[in-house]
């Protein structure tokens, strides 16, 4: 088993900028990661005209969530209420340890040989794999993207795209070194190998394990998005059905997936819609001639309250998971997937995270933004990201202030209240420019290492103000 | 407490401090959203769909309209979209596809549309539906032949299910997905399929209810497009009318 960062976490601010600061250099993978996305963006584009008006769009989209997580006190125990009515079984757990627990009982119970699983980010969250894997489950991960990660032994790089780092031909020599399958440099011919070797696994499996997307109050249904056809597969041919969610994923009406189904799509694929956007409710029924026997539901806290109890940042309980965050964000395209070392990677990771395991350790994070506000530009339900990220430095700020920052802001404020300290101050600073960018003082010398400092000017503003200020007011006149 | 409850009393504590609403863009979200959040969370409501309906992308006014709309969309996903004039005409279609394919054996389910089609075709067939499907077999057919609740020519999508299209597997295990339909089973929205849904099925609601928009799809190898990841690679849509 991989020693998981969250399990280092004093280390995790270290391991961040070590990381960034390799794959910053690292240019090939940059602009791989950049080429990739590149098909992104223009399809997103062309689906977002399709939309009559797009931020008209936005604005119901995020009102249907805010709605739904600002009632979660109603609307969650009105779903569960209709889940069991239509047969299926809901499990709480407070933590990702009794949502483990709880998976591997229904495992047992079920007296499981061969599990298979379709992308649950989740389930990543609680680290179900590993936790599976030490119990002796054998487990296979079916999404092609977590398939591939899950075979190379890495986290997913980015929770929609899982292995849009990876190059066709480490594809290529992953499949022929696990499946022995002969060498191909066509991404069609390997998905066509995933597809071969998976078939079987399919409908040998007595326990399928899928996510969920959305929650629906109205009707206790449950509702998957997929492209591949995975999880259509998943809950569809295993005896028993366990899908793992977070409690925020309620929406009210059926009515509203009208809505967050395609922009869901369009904003984090470019596309009209998801391949497969699937309703279960609860197991098969009398008279339908498949399907499978249980179907669980596992309901997971684990910090979510938490969030919920802040409600400055309510909102990024809203997020529906496309991913649209990461692919505009500039920092994500420079320092990569892995570097974050968190569950949910990108802008809204850098947000939930340090709710999710402790502001102290990864306020980092929240310095990990240009706060350009692409993030909350993509964000199809509005989530005001860049600005939480601010929130959340304020936050680290109040509870554990540095000392420095705080010797420093002292030191400005008492510098800027006296004109005449001002002045000197300024004019030692222009002095002294030449020798910091010699010396590189330890201080500055990070800062330094990838940037130059501008020329000195000769003057102050002040002073440059003053000998022209007839000239220019004359002019202006 | 167990879990349950504490998750729940963490809830209601939580939500006893009030949230500001998001920033809304436009003037009928800020009108339908405004009074709500005066009249406290209980009152809260989200905007109605038909209110939301106008700013999604079109899906046709008139039949004429929204065929051709369906038809393009279902284009551009890479389906294959027929319109022929009869139940015979769709039964031949299907029997050529079987020939030229040389399929071996096709599964289907027993309903009024799909029946005549699997009587016509050349070869093997397999009813899934007599009366539980054997994933095994299931898995050894070359194409599914079912029917389905709704196409919607906003998005190009096809709503089946598991109570009138022959349970889950018969529509995502074999390689290729062949849907036959009637014109006026044709909606503009989403929002019309899921609401005929509802009322279909009133107060019993089908396991499973799934919207496909084209063929089975990955971008995951280099986000380039591949047809046929796990479910099916082809999709045929035959139009009866
Ligand atoms: S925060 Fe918004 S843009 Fe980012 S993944 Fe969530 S819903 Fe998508």
């Amino acid at each position: 088993m991989i020693a998981h960062p969250s399990d280092l976490p004093r280390l995790a601010k270290k391991k961040f900028l070590h990381d960034a600061a390799e794959h910053v250099r690292d240019t090939s993978h940059r602009s791989f990661v950049r080429k990739a996305l590149g098909g992104y963006y223009t399809s997103r584009d062309t689906q977002k005209a399709r939309f009559r008006d797009w931020e008209q769009a936005r604005d119901a989209a995020s009102l249907a969530k805010w709605s739904a997580v600002n009632r979660l006190d109603e609307l969650l125990p009105r779903f569960v209420a209709n889940f069991e009515a239509n047969g299926g079984q809901v499990h709480w757990a407070r933590t990702a340890e009794e949502a483990r627990d709880i998976v591997l009982n229904l495992l047992r119970a079920a007296k499981a040989k061969a599990v298979i699983k379709s992308k649950c980010m989740t389930s990543e969250e609680i680290h179900l794999n590993a936790a599976m894997e030490e119990d002796g489950y054998g487990v296979v991960e079916s999404d092609l993207g977590e398939f591939i990660q899950q075979l190379r032994g890495e986290p997913p790089y980015h929770f929609v795209f899982p292995c849009m780092h990876v190059r066709r031909d480490e594809i290529s020599d992953l499949f022929q070194k696990n499946l022995g399958t002969a060498p191909t440099d066509s991404p069609e011919e390997l998905t066509m190998i995933a597809r071969r070797h998976m078939r079987q696994l399919y409908v040998d499996a007595d326990v399928g394990i899928t996510g969920a997307n959305f929650l629906v109050a109205e009707t206790g249904q449950i509702s998957i998005t997929e492209n591949e056809g995975n999880a259509r597969l998943t809950a569809a041919l295993p005896r028993v059905h366990i899908a793992i969610s977070g409690i925020e994923k309620v929406v009210e009406h059926l009515d509203d997936l009208a809505v967050l189904l395609p922009m869901l799509a369009t904003a984090g694929a470019g596309q009209p819609m998801t391949c497969y956007n699937t309703l279960y409710a609860g197991p098969r029924k009398d008279g339908e001639c498949d399907g499978p026997e249980e179907m669980h539901l596992v309901l997971l806290d684990n910090q979510r309250t938490a969030i919920l109890a802040d409600p400055e940042q309510r909102d990024s309980l809203h997020c529906i998971r496309c991913g649209a965050c990461l692919n505009v964000c500039p920092i994500f395209k420079n320092v990569g997937g892995f570097t974050y070392g968190t569950t949910y990677q990108g802008p809204i990771g850098s947000v939930i995270t340090p709710h999710l395991r402790g502001l102290a350790d990864w306020n980092h994070l929240s310095g990990a933004s240009s706060l350009c506000g692409a993030c909350t530009d993509a964000c199809p339900v509005r989530i005001d990201i860049h600005h939480h990220l601010l929130h959340n430095r304020r936050n680290a700020a109040r509870t554990a202030p540095s000392r420095w920052e705080r010797l420093g802001h002292k030191l400005f404020v008492m510098v800027a209240r006296r004109p005449w300290l001002f002045a000197t101050g300024g004019a030692v600073f222009r002095k002294t420019l030449g020798l910091v960018k010699a010396v590189r003082p330890p201080l500055v010398r990070n800062w330094l290492a990838t940037r130059d400092l501008p020329a000195a000017p000769e003057k102050s503003f002040r002073a440059e103000w003053r000998s022209r200020k007839d000239d220019i007011l004359h002019e202006r006149s | 407490m167990n879990a349950r409850d504490t998750i729940l009393a963490r809830i209601r504590e939580a939500l006893r401090v009030p949230a500001p609403l998001p920033h809304l863009k436009s003037r009928n979200a800020q009108a339908a959203a405004v009074p709500a959040a005066a009249g406290g969370h209980a009152g809260l409501t989200v905007l109605p769909l038909d209110v939301a309906t106008p700013w999604l992308p079109d899906g046709g006014d008139s039949p004429a309209e929204q065929l051709q709309l369906l038809t393009e969309n279902l284009e551009k996903l890479r389906a294959t979209v027929v319109q022929v004039a009869d139940a015979q005409a769709a039964a031949e279609y299907v029997a050529r596809l079987a020939h030229d394919r040389g399929w071996g054996r096709v599964a289907y389910h027993d309903h009024s549309l799909v029946g005549p089609l699997a009587a016509a075709l050349p070869c093997e067939t397999y009813r899934v539906d007599a009366p539980a499907c054997d994933k095994r077999a299931l898995e050894s057919c070359d194409a599914g032949i079912t029917t389905c609740e709704a196409l919607i020519s906003q998005t190009g999508s096809l709503l089946v299910s598991s109570a009138t299209g022959g349970g889950r597997g018969l529509s995502i295990l074999p390689h290729v997905h062949v849907v036959v339909a009637t014109l006026d089973q044709i909606v503009p929205t989403l929002g019309d399929a899921l609401h005929q849904a509802k009322e279909r099925h009133a107060g019993r609601l089908p396991s499973m209810l799934s919207f496909i928009t084209g063929p089975s799809r990955t971008g995951d190898i280099e986000r380039i497009l591949v047809l046929g990841a796990h479910g099916p690679k082809e999709l045929f849509v035959i139009l009866v009318g």
